[in-house]
Formats: structure tokens, C-alpha cells, sequence
């Protein structure tokens, strides 16, 4: 008897818990709303036959106990019974995967206005590259990959050359506007995710993979590795900036281009030509006191 | 040595006439037809070596696979406490170091799913149980059993190696994903993943041998009568489970091969061009998502090798102590079937957001949702025996009802991720951990702990305490229901799976209260299975001796020569099967169960419907 009792108040407490939480998702902030919906009715569907079950078990353990003097049912078949609950089951099932195959289907197309971001990851960081006013990004290989060259951008293509290159782990972003990113790693697996965008996608050294959303709320996010990466993967992390169109586009002029930084060196080697030069005239002289 | 072999083909032709004629029935009543085949000759040993050690006995050889993967279990048990008391109090143990914290996440999923589960069902309840309840004196090939079981002892003996080699065991999760794992950057890339691979390779050799064992057994040592439709939901589980194994565990074995060649002689079958602390490695062309396509090509099955089995004991434990039969056995029997078919055909919804081409996602999703038909109907099916049954709420009950309710829920969290779209926020995320711990973690462990219950006076005569029992169950699970059941809100904050600690992130500071509260529900399941323990040493000690069949079963492990069942299982003659394991409480029979050896004649007056 007290076995029915307590499995009953851990059902009951588990609806109560599921009302009263504190711990549900963050506030949604990016135009997944559908994958939020679906988890809604999922859970409507599926919690209810879990509380059902669950109840009809109780409902026997109470109803059936064992009596020395009742014989249980012999009936060891009841085909009409078992039809009924295999249609019931797989309309249930096809009414759930349903909504989630359509919001699939807009999750792998990606609207065709939406800016392009090249996230690059490795351990245990991020760095973002946007397309110049070409509105493309240069091709890239790991192995261009250096101190000048730090996304590794292919130095005979064209369109690498006005690409916008952002040096730090915080991105902006612009409010309601589509962005597809293009994940890319030159180490080990790695998963750029925000909790409230919703949406994720791993990055696999070798390929570009991508995902899109839409942000839709301005603010600060932080940025989570969702893809166990090593011993630092809990500490990599990175922003997101969500700004209205005005102050996006005042950011993305204060940007560095990778032209700007291919002149910036060209500077630098010149200057270091006469640092050389310098040196060696101080080695001589040098030479010379000895 | 051939006056130690036993030649029983003398006892095998015993013809229908010589059973039958008993008063008031028809002399073909109880016609079974002859055996085809002489009786199997056993190899009795003499001494404690060959006795206990390099046993040949499948009922010893299941009870040295249940010990060693115990051990393994209480290993990931202790690993797992060391993870609580990081997650739940930070900086409480200062040893736990990133590196460490690694090392734990990862062995404790590798043990606890290959080395304690797999070995426990297959290994301890398959060797245990099939020989008994298909009516065989032994496996068909107790010498390759018998190495089966030491190359796992091998296998187990170098993966605990691990922890003592420089640098540790590997740490790169249990799913052991290229390229970090053997890079540096992950914990144990030197040693400790080498020794990994190995122990997982000698682990597939060794199951190999006794999964063929299991698999021929179930085929072609059967006794008379025991037709395939007869069989115990258990050997059915057991059985269907060992074919997906030998299926797919040759999956595991070639990535594990390939892997070790990436790692000593630098191949790059997983390696693409790396660019390490500022350098490019001498890797080039391999891919990353091959090997996890291979991974979870085993990976998916395995769930199933451990689910169906779990599956197949708790039809036959919630039959007997429901005093009913089993509800629809013939869809339990195809719904286990058709669970193992599709298991080959929905790896990949472990990789909806792992950069495979994303077109996959429509098919795998689909056939993920299709397996959950079948589930359903076998989780209908154990509330409908339960209805209108007379059920002992026993100790072993309890059990049960505690694997429906955490099966239940994880089933449904399953519908979740197997969902392609509501995978995408839930994956790597919190809400992961809880489903795959309540569905395979849990659940099959509360039908082991219910097996150990209901078998144990099988395996040594006697009787568990009942009151500690209870205790045990109770504990363990409330504790663990609430250990996972509030752990899915954490993933529906997005907290990330695998990660130390979590600094300061605005949304896991609410979550910072019930991190400590899993904590301390952890150390007390854990703590309470030393309950069971101390259960066990009490009762070999003191415990009160079993009657024989105390659980009044209808299936032949209870119906053996002598309890404990000696070597050769059924004494001098083999039983004869008339009936399917279920008869209870049929209308009409004296009592409420008949064995399946009783024949039609004893019985004429009852209305039995399936036999």
C-alpha cells in the first residue's frame, strides 16, 4: 500500500516541480521560436502518457495487491487492444515529428539575405572574419595560418583581400538581421553556441559547417563551447553583441580589414629592415669595443 | 583425460512413449518429438583451478563476469561521486584539477556502459541464464566461454592500468572523439588512450567469443519442446542483444584499430590538417565525423544491447510476481526483434549538430521516432500484465515498478532529442546526461538490482532480507529520480555538458542550489548500495535457506536437479518443454503456475490458451 502512495507523490511532485521551476530556458532571443513551441507540445504529449502510464501502474499496484484468495486474468492475448494502442502510438509519434522535421527544414536553408560570418576555433578561443564590401569572404587554408596572416586567408583570392577581420572573441551582431555562421577549426572539434539564440552547430577541423539565426532582442550573450574540446573546453567562452543597425554599422567601420593589416606589416617589415640595420651596426660596434 | 568427459548420449533417446501415459489422456498428448542430437559431453574439473578459475561451467563463468564488471561498477560509482563533489561544491576538493575532472567524466562512461553493463547482461546474466532457461547442461562451447571471460579479465586488468600509467587515463570523453583525443591538450593522450583502445579491442575479441556462444546456444542446444516461441522474454532479450552485438561492436573494434594507427605510426584516417601551439602537424586528409560515424554505429546498438536485456528479464520478473501472464507475449517477442533491426538504422541522431550534411537529419529522425512504437508497446504491455494480475509488492516488484516509471521518462526525453529540431538546443547540453542516465543507466540497473533479488536464492539458496530490501530500493530510487529528474532543467538552461565548472555565467548561477542538491542525492544512491552489500554478506551468513522455486516460476532454472543448479544443470535427464513460461493462474489448475515441464495430461482440465 505505502509502495502506490509514495510512487504517486513522486509523480505528483514531479508535475509540481515541472509548474513552480525556477530553471527553464533563458529568454529566447533569435527567431527559433519554433524549436521552443515544439519542446512545448512535446512535453505536453509526452509528459501526459508519462503521467498516465505512471498512474494506471499505481492504480494497479493499489487495485491488484496480492490476495491469497484471487487468481489473476488469463489472457494472454487481445489483438484488438494492442491495434488500437499501436495506431494511437504512431499517430501520437508522427503528430511530434512532424513540427520538427518542418522547422528542420528551415534550420538547413538558409534565407538568402543573410551576412556570412566565418567563425574560426581552436583551442581554446574564437576569432570572427565578415565579408568587405564585396560581400564575400576570401577562401582560407590552415596552413597560411600566422602571425600575419591570422585567419589564414588565401593571399591570391581576391575577395580575401576587404574581408572584415575581428580580432577577439566578443562579435557583433546586427538586430533582425539573418547571419549564417561558418564554423571552421584548425584543431579539434568545437561548438559555438549561445543558449538564447537556441541554436548550434559543431566546428570540424578540415570542413565548413554552418547553421543561421536570426537575432532579435539587442543585448549581451555569452558565447559557450558546446563540444567537449580538452582540458579548457569549460573555459571557452566568447560574446555576442546584438546592436540596432545604426550602431552595428559605426562598429563595423572601426574595424580592422585584412588590407589594412596586410599595409600595417608591410610598414612593420620596413621599420624592422632598419631595426636590423641598426642592430647589426650596433653589433659591430660592438665587435669592435671588444 | 578422456575418463573425465562424461558421455550422457545414453540418456538422449528418450521417445514420446516412455513419458507419456498417464491416466486420462490420449497417449500423444504429450507427444515432443525426439532429440536429433547426442547430449553434449562436459568437461567436469577436479581441481580448485579448473573448479573456480579456468572454470568451464557458463553458471560459474556468468557469476566471474558479474563479479568483475561489479567491480568496475563500484570503480565508476566512486568516479562518479569524485564528478558530484567537483560539480556541486567547486574548489571543496582541491585535487580534483580540469585534468582529473576529464579523466573521471570519461572513465565513468566508458566503464559504466561497456565494462559494467554490456558485461553484466551478456556476460553474468547471459552465461547464468540461457544454459538454464533454454534447458542446455552448458553452453555449446564452454572452452571458448571460458576464454571469453579471462579475455575480459584482461581487457578490465588493462584499463585500470590506465589510472597508474604517466599522465593518467585518457580523458576525452567516453565517446573518445578524434582529433583531440590523442592530442595533446586532452589528459592521457600518451598512455592512457593507447591502453584505452587496447583494453576496447581485447573487451570486442573476448565478447566475441562468448556472444557466439550465447548466439548458438540459443539456436541449436535447446531441449525438446522449447521452441523458439517458448522461450523466456529473457533469452529473447539476451539473445537479440548478442546479435546486435556481434553486429556492431566490429564497428568499435576498426575505429579502435584505426585510431591507434593515427596515434603510433601517424596515419590520418581521423587526422585532418591540424595547426597545433602555432605549428602544423603531419596530418592531413583524415576526417573527424567518419569516426563518429563509426562510433556511433556501435554506439546507437549498444544502448540496445543493454536496454534489450533489461527489457526481457523485467517481462519475466513482472510476470511472476504479478502471478500473470505475460501480456501479449508474441509482440514482446517481435517488438524485441524489430527494437534491435531499427537500432541499426538511427546512429546518426547522436550527430544532428555534429556538421554531417544536414539532410541526414530528416531520415534519422524519422527511423528514431519509428523505434519508439515498438518501445511503447512493450511498455503498454508491462502495465497490462499488471492488470488484473495479483501482484506481490516484493522487493523484486518494486523494482520493477521503479524501471517502468524512470523508463517511462526517459523514454519520453528520448522523443525529445530524437527529435531532429528539439534536439538542436538540448544537444551538449544537461538535459542529455539526465535522458541517457534515466533510460540506460538507471532503469537497466533497476532491473539488475531486481534480478539479483529474484535470482539470488537460485544462485546460492537462500533468501535476501526483504526490510533491507525494501530500504535498498527506496533509496536508490528516490535518490536517483532525484538526482535526474530535476538535472533536465539545467540542459533547458543550456547549461553545457563537460565543463568543470561554470565560472560565473549569468544563467547557471540559479542553477548553483540544485548542482549541490544532486550532489548530495549522488553520494547517498551511492551510499546506499552498500545496503545491498551488507544484504548479501548477511544473508550468506546467516540468511535463511530458499525453498526450492520460492517464487512459484514456471521457467527451467527453477525446476533443476538441485538448487543451486550443479554442473550439467539438470541432472540425469534433460527436461522436456510442453508449455511457454507463462501459465499462471490459469482457470481451472490447482495452482496459480504451471511449470513449463508439466505435460498436457496432468493438466487436461485446465483452459490453458497458449502453449
Amino acid at each position: 500500500m505505502h509502495a502506490g502512495i509514495i510512487f504517486f507523490l513522486v509523480i505528483l511532485g514531479s508535475i509540481l516541480f515541472h509548474i513552480f521551476t525556477p530553471w527553464y530556458w533563458t529568454d529566447i532571443a533569435s527567431n527559433w521560436k519554433g524549436m521552443d513551441d515544439t519542446i512545448t507540445l512535446t512535453f505536453w504529449v509526452g509528459g501526459g502518457v508519462f503521467v498516465a502510464v505512471c498512474l494506471f501502474m499505481i492504480y494497479c499496484v493499489f487495485k491488484y495487491s496480492y490476495k491469497e484468495d484471487r487468481k489473476a486474468e488469463y489472457k494472454p492475448e487481445d489483438k484488438k487492444l494492442e491495434k488500437i494502442l499501436t495506431v494511437a502510438t504512431t499517430l501520437g509519434v508522427a503528430a511530434l515529428l512532424a513540427p520538427g522535421l518542418i522547422i528542420w527544414n528551415q534550420y538547413v536553408n538558409v534565407p538568402k539575405n543573410s551576412i556570412e560570418i566565418d567563425v574560426m576555433a581552436w583551442q581554446w578561443g574564437w576569432q570572427y572574419r565578415l565579408p568587405g564590401n564585396d560581400g564575400k569572404l576570401g577562401t582560407t587554408k590552415v596552413v597560411n595560418i600566422n602571425d600575419d596572416n591570422p585567419f589564414g586567408i588565401n593571399l591570391d583570392d581576391p575577395f580575401g583581400r576587404d574581408d572584415v577581420m575581428v580580432q577577439s572573441d566578443i562579435i557583433n551582431l546586427e538586430n533582425n538581421r539573418p547571419v549564417k555562421i561558418l564554423l571552421r577549426s584548425v584543431d579539434v572539434l568545437h561548438n559555438w553556441y549561445v543558449p538564447q539564440f537556441r541554436a548550434k552547430m559543431d566546428a570540424v577541423p578540415g570542413v565548413v559547417t554552418y547553421y543561421w539565426f536570426e537575432p532579435n532582442k539587442v543585448g549581451e550573450y555569452e558565447v559557450l563551447c558546446a563540444e567537449y574540446c580538452g582540458v579548457g573546453h569549460y573555459a571557452m567562452r566568447g560574446g555576442v553583441e546584438v546592436q540596432d543597425p545604426n550602431s552595428y554599422q559605426e562598429w563595423l567601420g572601426e574595424q580592422e580589414t585584412f588590407s589594412d593589416l596586410l599595409a600595417k606589416q608591410n610598414k612593420e617589415i620596413e621599420t624592422k629592415k632598419v631595426a636590423k640595420n641598426n642592430s647589426n651596426i650596433e653589433k659591430v660596434i660592438y665587435k669592435e669595443e671588444k | 583425460m578422456s575418463d573425465e568427459y562424461e558421455n550422457k548420449s545414453g540418456y538422449q533417446a528418450q521417445s514420446s512413449e516412455a513419458l507419456t501415459g498417464s491416466a486420462g489422456s490420449t497417449p500423444d498428448m504429450d507427444y515432443v518429438r525426439p532429440a536429433e542430437l547426442p547430449e553434449q559431453d562436459l568437461y567436469h574439473g577436479h581441481t580448485f583451478l579448473t573448479k573456480w578459475v579456468f572454470c568451464q561451467d557458463a553458471k560459474v563463468i556468468g557469476v566471474q563476469y558479474f563479479l568483475t564488471a561489479v567491480f568496475t561498477g563500484i570503480v565508476g560509482l566512486i568516479l562518479s561521486w569524485l564528478m558530484r563533489l567537483q560539480l556541486g561544491f567547486p574548489g571543496l576538493a582541491g585535487f580534483i584539477t580540469a585534468e582529473h575532472y576529464y579523466q573521471f567524466v570519461t572513465m565513468h562512461g566508458m566503464i559504466m556502459v561497456v565494462y559494467f553493463l554490456t558485461a553484466l547482461f551478456l556476460g553474468g546474466f547471459g552465461n547464468y541464464l540461457i544454459p538454464l532457461m533454454v534447458g542446455a547442461r552448458d553452453m555449446v562451447f564452454p572452452y571458448v566461454n571460458m576464454l571469453s571471460f579471462w579475455m575480459f579479465f584482461v581487457a578490465v586488468a588493462i584499463l585500470m592500468a590506465s589510472f597508474f600509467v604517466p599522465g593518467g587515463p585518457t580523458g576525452a570523453g567516453w565517446t573518445l572523439y578524434p582529433p583531440q583525443t590523442i592530442l595533446e591538450g586532452t589528459p592521457g593522450s600518451g598512455m592512457g588512450i593507447l591502453l584505452m583502445l587496447i583494453s576496447l579491442a581485447l573487451f570486442v575479441i573476448g565478447f566475441t567469443m562468448g556472444g557466439l556462444n550465447y548466439m548458438i546456444t540459443v539456436l541449436q542446444a535447446r531441449t525438446r519442446g522449447m521452441t523458439l516461441m517458448r522461450m523466456p522474454l529473457t533469452v529473447w532479450g539476451i539473445f537479440t542483444a548478442t546479435v546486435l552485438a556481434m553486429l556492431a561492436f566490429p564497428a568499435l573494434l576498426v575505429s579502435a584499430i584505426m585510431m591507434t594507427l593515427d596515434k603510433v605510426i601517424g596515419t590520418s584516417f581521423f587526422m585532418p590538417t591540424i595547426l597545433k601551439a602555432g605549428e602544423v602537424l603531419e596530418y592531413g586528409g583524415g576526417s573527424p565525423i567518419l569516426f563518429q560515424h563509426l562510433f556511433w554505429f556501435f554506439g546507437h546498438p549498444e544502448v540496445y544491447i543493454v536496454a534489450l536485456p533489461a527489457f526481457g528479464i523485467v517481462s519475466d520478473l513482472i510476470s511472476v510476481h504479478a502471478r500473470k501472464n505475460i501480456f501479449g507475449y508474441r509482440m514482446m517477442v517481435w517488438a524485441i526483434v524489430g527494437i534491435g533491426a531499427l537500432s541499426f538504422f538511427v546512429w546518426a541522431h547522436h550527430m544532428y549538430v555534429s556538421g554531417m550534411n544536414p539532410w541526414f537529419g530528416f531520415f534519422f529522425a524519422t527511423t528514431t521516432l519509428i523505434i519508439a512504437v515498438p518501445t511503447a508497446m512493450k511498455v503498454y504491455n508491462w502495465i497490462l500484465t499488471l492488470w488484473r494480475g495479483n501482484i506481490r509488492i516484493n522487493t523484486v516488484m518494486l523494482w520493477c515498478l521503479g524501471f517502468i516509471v524512470t523508463f517511462v521518462n526517459g523514454g519520453i526525453t528520448g522523443i525529445f532529442l530524437g527529435n531532429v529540431s528539439v534536439d538542436v538546443p538540448l544537444s551538449d547540453t544537461y538535459f542529455v546526461v539526465a535522458h541517457f542516465h534515466m533510460v540506460m543507466g538507471i532503469a537497466p540497473v533497476m532491473v539488475i538490482m531486481g534480478a539479483v533479488y529474484h535470482w539470488f536464492p537460485l544462485i546460492t539458496g537462500r533468501l535476501l532480507n526483504e526490510t533491507l530490501g525494501k530500504w535498498h530500493f527506496w533509496a536508490t530510487f528516490l535518490g536517483a529520480y532525484s538526482i535526474y529528474f530535476p538535472m533536465h532543467y539545467l540542459g533547458f538552461i543550456g547549461v553545457p555538458r563537460r565543463y568543470y565548472e561554470m565560472y560565473d555565467s549569468p544563467y547557471m548561477t540559479s542553477a548553483v542550489g540544485m548542482n549541490e542538491f544532486i550532489s548530495l542525492a549522488a553520494f547517498l544512491v551511492g551510499a546506499a548500495q552498500f545496503i545491498l552489500i551488507f544484504n548479501i554478506i548477511k544473508t550468506l551468513k546467516t540468511g535463511k535457506p530458499a525453498p526450492k522455486n520460492p517464487w512459484k516460476a514456471n521457467s527451467l532454472e527453477w525446476h533443476t536437479s538441485t538448487q543451486p543448479p550443479e554442473h550439467g544443470n539438470f541432472g540425469e535427464r534433460l527436461p522436456v518443454v510442453h508449455r511457454w513460461p507463462y501459465d499462471f493462474s490459469v482457470p481451472g489448475a490447482k495452482d496459480d503456475f504451471i511449470p513449463q515441464t508439466t505435460p498436457p495430461s496432468e493438466v487436461v482440465h485446465t483452459k490453458v490458451e497458449k502453449t
